[in-house]
């Protein structure tokens, strides 16, 4: 199936690399054909970045080969794949750039760093930096400090000093999530000429709109594996889409509870200024997930709902009252839960064990006279969260850095389960957890979904189907569908996960 | 993951309880004297100062701050209460109150320099202290404040420090002894225990842990992160100007030479407090013992006839041990456990 191609950049064969015993890229086989522009799609944790880590060279793989023209390429830091012509942008901008020193001294960093001169002739350097400058088409004084600059033009330092560098392989890591739609269309037009210049370039990226307009491939990881390649024209997006997410059907058995009366209201609402305005209702009793890519819009949404960030536009009613919190403190009054993705960053306490991270948010509840927490309340609590959620544990004053993550998975979800609430925000509950936690913390959402309405955020359709009566789908900041959780058109829903359908597609065509 | 007790975890636990009952030994053995009650509430009143000042800068390390304009508030307010009573001619009441409105007022500033406009506490706290070390000097042109000095427009002052608020630093209680326990070792007791139950007993202690541990993980389970550090470092403040209060009334003038040491010796001691019973983290118990500490190893080497300046040395090098105690060690465990 795969097409032997002269001017291969790189050949990837049976690539593995395992951290302990977590195997992250479980034989990896990609060409990556110069001049052209191969899209890579993959889930979280699906090994995008460690497969990049080890083109660019962070990390040695196991075993495999990597062929760079032709000949074997294993390089032993980045500084050497840099020398061997792999460049990496990464995602995050400041990798890429000093911001204290002067564009002039980014873009001849690298150069720099092999020098071996003592002092610097400022006038040649500032020459050579206009120079690499001007082939990126950065119009821009070189001796202003990368600090001052937009985001947009340190992205395009951090391009051209890799461009100085006269790339085989450019490698740009979701380079456009922080950009506005005209520096982005700047940076596609430099991808461009790059391609025609021979450049064999490996864009990962999960905006659509991005995808359709610069792909001539596009690669699908899964679990560590190539699992989908499209390189003919047209490209098929939905399947690409589909061979990322994948979707075995687990064996779900779901009741869907007749229709309570709306908790939460949304109308008109929007999550940005570009964006469509939609409606949103969910109703006391049911279950409702929601879906998309990454970038999608749903952490947005949660945000706004839990008073971390005001709507573009649009009204929220909680039981027919206006709701506009402005401080999560706010929501919480209001009853309005949300258990926050990444645990490690957004909700576990690594000092507390785990009867002080179970009641955290509720420390009122749990303290009398004087604000002096009332112990035995506290700890009944905390013992009755601890067997409704199957925590694994001794003790409610084990340290909760002591369980393993989907134990710990489970306290910060029953943070918020053990106190009733009006609506129950859950952004990636399952997130990093075994089968047996996500099975738990399932059941124990849906046992207690009776007196509240229930959103749960996932981008893995299985999770969604899972645990929801009804699945919404995110597009472009905006809900793109609805699906009853009884015979779902799984290719319906993956079309409008991928934003092939309506609407999205009109805007932007492929060009020709 | 059973909880093992290996001499390892004894030691970090214990190990700075011992290292203080055997110096007390090795002192009483070496100077009988050292075991006395006067010998006990002396160790106490030379702490008791720096002790309250550092049970204030352990509400700011609590939330993950730091207040390095403890030492200045505490001196700021020394001279603003000799003020008050020599030049202003008030009363002790006005005195005391316009000292703890100032603390509150400075560490609210602090707190809200760190919360709204960014800055990094250190340096804000940094910058608060220098700002108050000068500006405590300007009324006075950078004369110390006592009775009959010589104001800017020619008169002596006429005013006389209050026999009352001589009394916070000087009046001692019967106990045991007659005349035994000054005030301010009371104030020091009193307050320690305030602190303790506050940071440990109440809800706004637990959540202000919390937010030492895990600031964005607290804001986003609904609480006011903003709000609780502000309180922190006007906590630090209030505490700080007790201390300052307490200072003026034991020297009975406004003197601008005193309290050099203060910051140092209180930040010392709530450092010293992370290695008590293997807390490592800021405690108001460690914070109160790790005073207590100093304050035993000074009068020890005090009666043993050390020269001053080993003392700083040794403060110093007590400080270094202690932070092995609380980081390296039980870190080490830490990560042999997990």
């Amino acid at each position: 199936m795969r097409k032997t191609m002269p001017e291969t950049a790189i050949a990837i064969r049976g690539l593995t690399k395992a951290f302990g015993r977590n195997a992250v890229l479980r034989g990896i086989d990609l060409d990556l054909p110069a001049g052209q522009v191969t899209v890579l799609m993959g889930a979280n944790g699906a090994g995008k970045s460690t497969l990049v880590k080890v083109l660019c060279g962070v990390h040695r793989a196991d075993s495999g080969e990597v062929r760079l023209e032709g000949r074997p390429f294993a390089p032993a830091s980045p500084a050497a794949a840099l020398r061997a012509g792999v460049v990496t942008v990464h995602q995050n901008i400041n990798d890429g750039v000093v911001p204290d020193l002067d564009v002039a001294s980014n873009l001849l960093l690298d150069a720099l760093a092999e020098r071996r001169d003592i002092f610097l002739n400022t006038r040649a350097m500032r020459e050579e930096a206009r120079r690499i400058a001007a082939a990126v088409g950065l119009e821009i004084d070189v001796t202003r400090p990368v600090a001052g600059l937009t985001l947009a033009d340190r992205q395009l330092v951090a391009i051209a000093r890799a461009l100085a560098l006269r790339p085989k392989l450019l490698i740009l890591d979701e380079p456009t999530s922080s950009l506005s739609l005209t520096e982005a269309q700047r940076l596609f037009a430099l991808v461009d000429r790059l391609r025609d210049e021979g450049v064999a370039i490996l864009y990962i990226s999960h905006r659509m709109s991005d995808i359709r307009r610069l792909a001539d491939r596009i690669v699908s990881m899964r679990d560590g594996q190539i699992s989908g390649l499209s390189e003919t024209k047209p490209l098929d997006y939905a399947g690409a889409v589909r061979a990322m997410l994948g979707h075995e059907i687990t064996e779900v058995d779901i009741a869907i509870p007749p229709h309570g009366r709306p908790v939460l209201e949304a109308r008109g609402l929007r999550l940005r200024a570009e964006t469509q305005a939609f409606d949103l209702v969910l109703r006391e009793g049911e279950v409702v997930a929601i879906t998309g890519l990454v970038g999608s819009g749903k952490s947005e949404l949660a945000a706004v709902l839990f008073g971390l960030l005001p709507p573009v536009a649009g009204r929220l009613t909680l039981d027919g009252r206006d709701f506009a919190p402005g401080s999560p403190g706010q929501a919480v009054s209001a009853g309005v839960f949300l258990s926050a993705k990444d645990r490690r960053t957004n909700a576990v306490i690594p000092d507390f064990d785990i009867q002080k991270n179970l009641t955290l948010p509720f420390t009122r509840r749990y303290s009398g006279l004087l604000s002096l927490m009332r112990r035995a309340a506290e700890r009944a609590a905390a013992e009755r969260a601890i067997a409704d959620m199957g925590v694994v544990c001794q003790g409610p004053r084990d340290a909760i850095m002591t369980l393993s993550g989907g134990n710990q998975q489970k306290v910060v979800v029953g943070r918020w389960l053990a106190e009733a609430s009006r609506l129950l925000i859950l952004d990636e509950p399952f997130q990093g957890v075994d089968i047996q936690a996500r099975r738990d913390i399932c059941r124990r959402i849906r046992d207690s979904a009776a007196a509240r309405a229930t959103l749960v955020l996932c981008a893995e359709i299985d999770e969604a189907l899972e645990v929801a009566d009804r699945i919404l789908v995110m597009s472009e900041h905006r809900l793109a569908g609805s699906h009853r959780n009884e015979d779902i058109d799984l290719n319906l829903l993956m079309a409008q996960v991928a934003g092939t359908l309506a609407g999205a597609a009109e805007s932007m065509e492929e060009p020709a | 993951m059973k909880p093992e007790t290996s001499l390892a975890d004894l030691a970090i636990r214990y190990g700075f309880l011992l290292l203080m009952a055997g110096l007390v030994v090795v002192f009483a053995i070496a100077r009988p004297a050292f075991v006395s009650p006067q010998s006990a509430v002396f160790i106490l009143q030379s702490v008791a100062i720096t002790g309250i000042l550092a049970l204030g800068v352990t509400a700011t390390l609590v939330v993950d701050g730091f207040d390095l304009s403890i030492g200045a508030v505490a001196t700021s307010a020394m001279m603003l209460s000799a003020y008050v009573m020599v030049v202003w001619e008030m009363g002790a009441v006005a005195a005391v109150v316009l000292c703890l409105v100032l603390g509150a007022v400075v560490g609210l500033i602090n707190g809200l320099l760190i919360v709204k406009m960014r800055v990094p506490d250190l340096l804000a706290t940094l910058g608060m202290m220098f700002l108050l070390v000068g500006l405590q000097r300007i009324p006075t042109e950078g004369n110390s404040i006592s009775t009959g000095m010589v104001l800017s427009d020619g008169r002596n002052a006429t005013g006389t420090f209050a026999p009352e608020f001589l009394m916070l630093g000087r009046y001692r209680i019967d106990f045991i002894l007659p005349d035994l326990v000054p005030l301010s070792v009371v104030f020091l007791l009193a307050i320690a225990v305030l602190v303790w139950v506050f940071l440990e007993k109440t809800r706004h202690g637990r959540v202000m842990y919390a937010i030492g541990s895990n600031a964005q993980a607290s804001a986003l389970a609904g609480i006011n992160v903003a709000g609780y550090r502000v309180l922190a470092y006007v906590i630090s403040g209030v505490m700080a100007s007790i201390g300052g209060i307490l200072l003026s009334a034991r020297l009975g003038r406004g003197d601008v030479a005193s309290g050099n040491n203060l910051l140092l010796d209180s930040v010392a001691a709530a450092l010293i407090g992370f290695a008590v019973l293997g807390a490592a983290k800021p405690n108001a118990f460690g914070t109160a013992v790790g005073a207590l500490f100093v304050g035993i190893l000074l009068q020890g080497l005090t009666m043993l006839n050390a020269p001053y300046y080993t003392q700083d040395f040794i403060k110093g090098a007590v400080l270094v041990v202690a932070l092995v105690f609380t980081f390296a060690l039980s870190g080490r465990s830490g990560r042999a456990r997990g």
